[in-house]
């Protein structure tokens, strides 16, 4: 049907097709669980160590059945509805959390052939596939979508507790959230500025996305590592970790959105939270860090896809642990400053870089040149950038001196 | 198997509509338009406009309806008086008149259209371009001045926001701290009605 599609669903689609979708989406779903179960006992483990602990060890070999007591423990439990909530929106709002997680697992290529052109394709039953369970033709567009949609969890579940706490909590998560969706989007949409085919046409669907990093030429590097750098700080703020964790500051606001829920509900939030890390730490080695694309060792091509990709998986959320353990929590205003102020014009200043490179590639112009004269219009903006904000302060800090009159 | 996928993208989006209008909860409400949303996704994606979908979910149901919800949650609109009170005199009595004629115009056009038989204004839908190619092309190129003109338009609209609240008379600048609550989804349950 499309270009980019699944070469599984472009012929007849018969029985063996419609078992090979289903066990994808069997699978996916298994990993999904799976990988929630262990991502918290890695979390857990990893960051006692950090903090010179043992962490657990109680239930299996190094504790690593501990998520799994945990919540058969948690399913027994009680199961309140406070009183004062909204009861339909307080059911739906874990269920909401959770969901959009899922989706976008799904479009994560985890596995597959990359190397020789290949383009990921494995042969399967005597069909040919790609190791994901969906490749829709507006790939890292659904994946925005899906991380947009993922506030209402938040937001319903503290409005519906009926309660002061979880209210500000959710108002704070939201407005989080929504801050730094731009960020984010601004990340992607360098990644999809370079990643072109033969024909000069950058594609959204996550399977070209790694097929043009392949064999080493990484967006890591061929972005120019800002992108890189703006997409983790804003995944980081997305899901709402350390140390942009404010809605779950305890200090202030006791447990956050999730105050209210007990039992299997709470264990949703739970499993949606370290879900969603998951899936942003995928959608990072997707964009940035070649996905499941590297070299065959030896054996068949196919097994080294699920290696690397789970290889680099790991050490980004090594990466999302350590920063955890190490980085103290901003304050709301620095979190909102490093947003809108930093982040975003930073994205947007080197969007307008790397389009004006590709231009001049397209024109012929020197590249050197074009580097350097995009160089001096950004720093000629930023220091724009610092002369409006600095006049604009002082005009305030003189409206508050003057006795009367109305600000201007 | 087009059929069944069209009724049901109908039924979502005629569902979240009359949720919409009849639900008396305004968050209940914003749900359905959300539900709407999707169901009007569904139906782009029935119709090979992926992108199209993509850019209903995260324009519409991502970032409007976020900030309706934001509004509702920090204002707290009271669900009970909402219905009782009639800012405009005579507003339901306008509203069902438009609702009326914009259905009647609805008709209209789709009877019209299948008379001329015309299907597409723009461009026809190519199955084998991938389909933001295929937007970027034709908004680039035959659509670019109406564009450019809606991006001016939006960038109006932000610094007429920025100005509308940075700059107020001296009365107004934080001379009472507003130190209530945002207030959660108990005003019904308080008035002794369970809000479900």
């Amino acid at each position: 049907m499309i270009v980019a599609a699944d070469p599984l669903l472009s012929g007849h689609v018969g029985l063996v097709v419609f078992l090979i979708v289903l066990g994808k989406a069997v699978v996916t779903l298994g990993i999904c669980l799976i990988a929630t179960m262990l991502m918290i006992w890695f979390e857990r483990k990893v960051i006692s160590d950090l903090q010179n602990r043992i962490g657990p060890n109680r239930a299996g070999p190094f504790g690593i059945l501990q998520t799994l007591a945990d919540g058969l423990k948690v399913i027994l439990k009680e199961d309140l509805v406070p009183e004062k909530s909204d009861r339909w929106v307080f059911r739906l709002a874990p269920i909401l959390t959770m969901i959009p997680a899922f989706i976008t697992f799904g479009m994560i290529p985890i596995g597959g052939d990359f190397t020789d052109g290949n383009g990921g394709v494995v042969h399967m039953f005597g069909h040919d596939t790609l190791l994901q369970l969906a490749n829709p033709d507006a790939g890292v567009l659904v994946i925005l979508a899906m991380s947009s949609i993922a506030v209402y969890g938040v937001m319903l579940a503290g409005w519906s507790s009926g309660s002061k706490y979880p209210l500000l909590g959710s108002v704070r998560a939201s407005a989080q959230m929504v801050s730094y969706e731009a960020a984010l989007g601004l990340g992607v949409l360098a990644v999809v500025l370079v990643g072109s085919n033969d024909a000069g046409i950058s594609s959204l669907t996550t399977n070209s996305i790694v097929s043009a990093q392949m064999p080493w030429g990484w967006n890591l590097w061929v972005t120019g590592l800002v992108p890189f750098v703006i997409f983790i700080l804003a995944a980081t703020a997305e899901l709402n970790r350390p140390p942009f964790d404010l809605v779950e500051a305890e200090q202030e606001l006791v447990g956050s959105f999730q105050t209210e829920y007990s039992g299997f509900r709470f264990a949703i939030f739970y499993l949606a939270e370290f879900l969603n890390a998951i899936t942003m730490g995928a959608i990072v080695v997707t964009l940035f860090l070649g996905g499941p694309g590297g070299p065959v060792l030896f054996g068949p091509g196919w097994m080294w896809g699920f290696v690397w990709f789970f290889l680099k998986l790991v050490a980004v959320l090594y990466a999302f642990v350590w920063t955890r353990a190490s980085v103290p929590r901003v304050r709301y205003d620095q979190l909102m400053d490093l947003g809108w102020k930093v982040l975003i014009p930073l994205g947007v200043g080197w969007m307008l870089l790397l389009v004006g490179i590709r231009v001049g590639a397209d024109a012929g112009w020197n590249p050197v040149v074009t580097v350097a004269v995009a160089a001096v219009v950004m720093v000629a903006c930023y220091g724009l950038l610092r002369l409006a904000g600095a006049t604009s302060r002082r005009l305030a800090a003189e409206a508050l001196d003057a006795p009367e009159g109305v600000i201007d | 198997m087009e059929w069944v996928v069209f009724v049901l993208g109908a039924l979502i989006c005629a569902l979240g509509a009359f949720g919409v209008v009849t639900r008396s909860n305004p968050v209940h409400a914003a749900l359905s338009l959300i539900g709407t949303f999707f169901g009007i996704a569904v139906l782009f994606i029935a119709q090979d406009a992926e992108f199209l979908a993509a850019v209903q979910v995260i324009v519409y149901a991502g970032s409007i309806v976020v900030l309706f919800l934001f509004v509702i949650m920090l204002l707290g609109v009271d669900t009970a008086e909402d219905l009782e009170v009639e800012p405009i005199t005579g507003q339901r009595t306008a509203a069902v008149v438009a609702g009326v004629a914009i259905a009647a115009v609805l008709i209209f056009v789709v009877v019209a259209g299948a008379i001329t038989g015309a299907t597409s204004s723009a461009a026809p839908i190519d199955t084998d371009v991938a389909n933001p190619v295929q937007i970027g092309r034709v908004l680039f190129t035959d659509y670019l001045w109406a564009f450019e003109i809606t991006s001016i338009l939006l960038v109006i609209a932000v610094v007429g926001a920025v100005t509308l609240a940075r700059h107020r008379p001296d009365g107004m600048v934080d001379d009472e701290l507003v130190d209530e609550l945002p207030a959660p989804a108990v005003v019904a349950v308080d008035e002794g009605e369970v809000a479900t």
